[in-house]
Parts: C-alpha cells; structure tokens; sequence
C-alpha cells in the first residue's frame, strides 16, 4: 500500500459512502416500511393487506438481495479503479 | 407401504446420498474444492451456506411461529436474511482478506491480545451452544414424529444420531455434501407449500398465493384468515404489534446476530477471493430467500387449513367430534405434541383464543376453555397430513427437516470444539498439544456440548425458533461489535475490546436469564416471561441489539481512555480493508 496512500484513503471512503448508502435502504424498508411506517402505508392494500405487511414478509428480502448483488458489482468496479482488486 | 415405512425410506434414502457423496468426495482431492484456492464456485458456496445457515428454527420452527402470531414475527424473516447485507459490506471480505480461520483468531490478532481471544472462545461457545439446545429441541419433535415415539425418545436418539453425525466429521467439511443437503432441504419444504397453494389459491407460486383470493371463500386469503380466527378470540393475523420498539430491536438482534454467528462466518474465510465473499453473500441470500419468501406463505395457509379442520362448517356452527378428528391428529398425540382435554364433555374440539376478552361468549356457547393444545413446532412437518398430500410427501418433509436439523448442528458442533481444542488449549493453554490430542480434546468437547444441549434441550426455554434467537441476541451483543470495531476502528484497542465483549455478554446473558431462568435451568427464572414484566416492553429475545449497544459504547470509552494500538495494529486494520495481495486461504 505504500506509495498509494492518497488513492487509499480515497478507496475506504468511497467503500464507506457505498456501505452507507446500502444501509440506508436497508433500514428503510425494514425498519421503515415494514414496521415503524406500516400506518402510513396502511391504505395501499396488497391482496388481503397492506403493503408494510407485504414489505415484511416478502419485500424487505427481496431488496436485500438487489442491495448485496449491488455492492458486489459496485465494490468490483471500485477495487478496479483504484487498483486494488486481486490479480 | 405404510407412512412409517415410507418415511424410513426418504429419511434413509437422503442419508445414503450424504454418504455417498462424501465417499465419493474422499476418493478424488477433498483438498481440491474445499479449499479455497482450488475455486469453490460463489454460487455453490453460496448454496453451502444456504444448508449450513437453514436449521431445525428455519425449517421446522419459523412457519409454526409465523402462524400464531402472524405479522409479530415477521421479525424473523427479514432478521435472519438482512444479517446478510451487513456480513457482504461489514464483515466478510476483510476477513477474508485476513486469512486467518477462526473467529477468536481474528479477534486474538487484531487486539494483540490472548485475554481477547480467550473471551472471544467463551462468546462463541455460549452462542453456539445456544443455537444447539434450539436444534435438538427441532430435531427431537422431528424424530418423535417419524418414529413414533414421544418426545423425549426422540431427542434422545436425535442426540445419538447427532453425535455420530459430527464425530464422522468429514461430512460437514465437505461443500457438496452441503449442497446435496440444501437440495433435499429446499425442495422438501417446497413441494407440499406449491401443492397447498394450489390447492387454496389455484397459484401455484406460495409467496404469490399469500396475496391471492381462497377460492372456497371467494375472500383474499388473509382476509379469511383474519376473519375466522377473530371469530374464536385470537388477533388478527395480519394486526399490528403492541410494541414497535420491542419489534425493531428483535429484528435488529437477529440481524447483527447473523452476522456474528461462527460458523456462518467461517464460510467466507475459504472462498478464493476478496471479491468471491461479497458475491458468496448474495448468493447465499438467493438460496436462503427461497425457503424464506415461501415460509409466510407456509404459515398462514397452514393456519387456515388448521382452522377449517377444526371448524369443518364454519367458526359459528359446533367444532369437530373428537371421533371424527383426522389421522393426523391421532398420529400426532403420540408423540405428546398435540394434546386434547373435553373440558366441557361434549366430545367436540374447542379450539380458541382462552382469554379474558373472548370470555362471554365462550361463556355463552357452552365452552370450558380451549380444548386443544398444538405444539408449535409440529405445524410444518404436520403440514401435509393436514393438507391430506399424499404419504411420498410427508416422508420428503421428514427428511428435509433432519437435513436442516442435522447439517447445522453439525457445523456448531465443529465450531464449539475446534474453539476449545484450536483456540483455546493449543492457542493458550497448552500450545505443545500434539495433533492426537488435539482431536482427542475436540472430540471430548463435542461429547459434553451435546450431552448438555440434549439435557437442556428436553426442556427448552422456548420453541425452536426461539431458543435459536436467544444465541443471535448473544451472538450480537458480543462477537459482531467486536468483529466490525476491528476493521472500521483503528483505535479500539485491547483493553476496550475486551471490556466490550465481556460488558455486552454480561448484560445480554443476565437480562435472559432473568426471564428465561439462570442457565436455561427450568425453574429459576426471577421474574416471569409475560410483556407486563419486560423493562420498557423488550423480550429476552430483542435484547442482544442493546446488548450489542453497550458493547460499542463500552469499547470506545476505555479504549480512548487508554493508551492507541500498536502501530503495527494500525497497519494490520490498514491491510485487511484492501483486497490486493489476498492470497490464497489456507487449508482448514
């Protein structure tokens, strides 16, 4: 790493805004949409319910699916571009 | 062929292919695929991890605790899947990139510190020994079904069937045995799920079907369901919980308890690149995902199909004769799980909610209290007789419940006594152990973790499930602050970590035990297990996400008061946040 101390900060910063971007989404539709904003979204109905319960037994996991696969790919191309990605 | 004999089949069946496979495994290099730098495909470990992850509580447990309380527990599903995004971005690609293969490995490294480490060991024992009680309590109903025996029996020979199991050892090692293990498990717990929808709804998809019109009724399926069991006293299924706070936190703890748990943890050490552990995560998600999104679906429509068997004509017309109950009742009271008192002696099933608000008009029908008692446990390997599938399907059932049970179990045992006979007596004690005496003590460790986990498994603190989540709030509360302060903290020192593990375990573990009894030793708790006791409403359950909240303040004071990190430390925490230079991992 030496001699790349700039570009490394620079890397773990833009990892950390990626993570904290993520965890965002992350909380919004568990956390969020799935339990402390069920009320709000009570009149959007879903088959027999509402849409908080959709987003808490099935819509909260769908998204953290689409979030991993997302930081994957993103971080892939990050190590690319600061060059740290393994041979 | 009776039911017996055809669940002797697929129970025996599955087990000849996990032998087979590690035979066959054996006969070419296990060294080739399971150690990393052969290439252990991300979507094959992913599927490892699938089985290693899914347990009696995924399997057996999580739908029976869904049912009774609906929405309450979708806790459960989005805890156990959304620990995955915080080990893909918080924790397992710099480990990975440390290269080291225990947990108190990394811990001992990175604080400098045997005391760490050593504090890291019992963290990992008291979680994982945790999780084992769950998984025996599973295994046990499980085995008591298939076999006909009561409960008691059962766990014992699943105890036995258990320990021969982990001593073989080298099935759980190897990664395809794993992947036969998630086969048989996720297709098990589909196939009877896609005929019950189809059967209610006509959709053959059970997450779709979940959101689908009953076609007896003409209602949407939760409709119905809310409405038939608010006719006999119970909540609305799909109703709101009392408390959003208690719900937040229990979620939170089984979150940051996924990923904090061992021996899911060690699955991303052997993946060949830094890279290889974040797409692992995801794929393991997917496969961990499909068994998750069907569960609800499982849940709900097993419960309808309870009802209506109980109440043949409706919640307003008389309940079933008890000479008339189904097959699948009578099977199920042998094993002790299902129980029926006629209290009022009219020879019905009363099935309903016991409490005061349904009172007067319990009252007023003539009831006496609710007659039938079903063990929650019981209702996904119950599931097809309920439904009437036919005989093949309950033999899958049976054995996708004791691959789940058994691969799991397996994996925690492995953890529990590599971390004694690895961690801590070479590690500290007595580092001049020859190799010998190494397994000797690992195999010893294994013996009295299930002789423990068995005697307390006979009487569990909970339901599968519940006990399960008990080792995720330990589990949160010590290991994953630790773990993340190590890389996302450069000064966290040896001190603060370890008055952090020991602070958040403390705190965790006496706030169970208060509730759940002094080591889960039934008839000590000091207070009861009722919300009215709870301190601002939070279960034993949730409180590993406070527990966890201690750990991280208690680190951060005393490390600040205390003097920085080594600069060499410094330079270690420097290192694993970059993936160049991962090399290879090691073997295990």
């Amino acid at each position: 790493m030496s001699g790349h101390n700039y570009d490394a900060k620079e890397y773990w910063k833009a990892n950390l805004r990626l993570i904290f971007g993520s965890l965002i989404v992350w909380a919004l539709v568990s956390y969020g949409f799935a339990i402390l904003l069920r009320p709000m979204l009570a009149g959007i109905p879903i088959g027999g319910t509402d849409l908080g319960f959709w987003f808490a037994q099935q819509g909260s996991i769908l998204t953290f699916i689409g979030l991993i696969f997302h930081y994957a790919w993103r971080m892939n191309k990050i190590d690319e571009q600061f060059g740290v990605s393994e041979e | 062929m009776s039911q017996f004999g055809i669940n002797i089949m697929f129970v025996g069946g599955s087990f000849l292919i996990y032998i087979l496979i590690a035979i066959w495994a054996k006969a070419g290099s296990t060294k080739d695929f399971y150690v990393a730098g052969g290439g252990v495909h991300p979507v094959t470990n992913g599927m490892a991890i699938g089985a290693d992850w899914m347990s009696a509580a995924s399997f057996i447990s999580m739908a029976g605790i869904i049912a009774a309380s609906g929405y309450a527990s979708s806790a459960y599903l989005m805890g156990w899947t959304g620990g995955y995004v915080l080990l893909a971005m918080l924790l397992a690609p710099y480990l990975r990139k440390f290269g080291k293969f225990t947990v108190p490995e990394f811990i001992g490294d990175r604080f400098y510190s045997k005391n760490a480490r050593l504090v890291a060991v019992i963290c990992l024992i008291v979680a994982s020994l945790t999780y084992v009680i769950g998984q025996m309590a599973g295994a046990g109903v499980a085995f008591s079904r298939f076999l006909e025996v009561d409960s008691t029996t059962g766990l014992i020979i699943a105890a036995i069937v258990i320990f021969i199991y982990s001593v073989l050892g080298g099935m759980k090692g190897i990664t395809y045995t794993q992947v036969a293990q998630y086969v048989v498990l996720i297709i098990a717990y589909t196939i009877p799920a896609v005929f019950i929808s189809l059967q209610l709804t006509g959709n053959p998809i059970p997450a779709l079907g979940l959101f689908s019109t009953h076609i007896d009724s003409g209602m949407p399926i939760l409709d119905k369901l809310n409405q038939i069991i608010s006719d006999v006293g119970f909540n609305e299924y799909t109703a709101d919980v009392d408390s959003h706070l208690n719900m937040v936190l229990f979620t939170l703890t089984l979150m940051i308890g996924t990923a904090g748990l061992p021996h899911v943890i060690i699955r991303f050490f052997t993946v060949p690149k830094v890279a290889d552990a974040r797409w692992s995560a995801g794929w393991a998600l997917v496969f961990i995902a499909l068994l998750y999104l069907t569960a609800p679906a499982v849940a709900s429509m097993a419960r309808l199909n309870l009802m209506t068997t109980i109440y043949p004509d409706g919640t307003a017309a008389e309940p079933i004769e008890y000479d008339n109950r189904p097959q699948w009742v009578k099977e199920w009271e042998v094993t002790g799980l299902i129980k029926f008192v006629d209290k009022n002696e009219d020879g019905r099933i009363q099935l309903y909610n016991d409490a005061p608000s349904f009172q007067a008009e319990a009252d007023a029908r003539g009831w006496k209290g609710n007659e039938l008692d079903v063990n929650r446990d019981i209702l996904v390997l119950a599931n097809p007789e309920i439904a009437n599938l036919p005989g093949w399907v309950i033999g899958l059932i049976a054995a996708g419940g004791l691959a789940a049970a058994l691969s799991t179990a397996a994996g925690l045992l492995l953890a529990i006594s590599s971390a004694i006979s690895h961690d801590l007596i070479k590690g500290s004690l007595n580092p001049g152990i020859s190799d010998k005496g190494e397994l000797l003590a690992a195999r010893i460790s294994m013996a009295v973790a299930i002789v423990v986990a068995t005697y307390l498994g006979a009487n569990p603190p909970g339901f599968a499930a519940q006990v399960v989540a008990l080792a995720f709030g330990i589990a949160a509360a010590s290991l994953f602050p630790t773990l993340m302060m190590g890389i996302f903290s450069k000064r966290i020192n040896n001190t603060g970590a370890i008055a952090g593990m020991l602070c958040g375990l403390a705190f965790t573990l006496t706030y169970i035990f208060v509730y759940k009894g002094w080591f889960f030793i039934p008839g000590t708790a000091n207070l009861a297990d009722t919300p009215a006791n709870w301190v601002f409403g939070i279960s034993p359950l949730s409180i590993g996400a406070i527990g966890a909240i201690v750990n991280f303040a208690v680190a951060f004071a005393v490390s600040n008061a205390t003097e920085e990190p080594p600069v060499e430390i410094q330079e270690l925490v420097e290192s694993v946040r970059y993936p160049r230079g991962a090399g290879q991992a090691q073997d295990h």
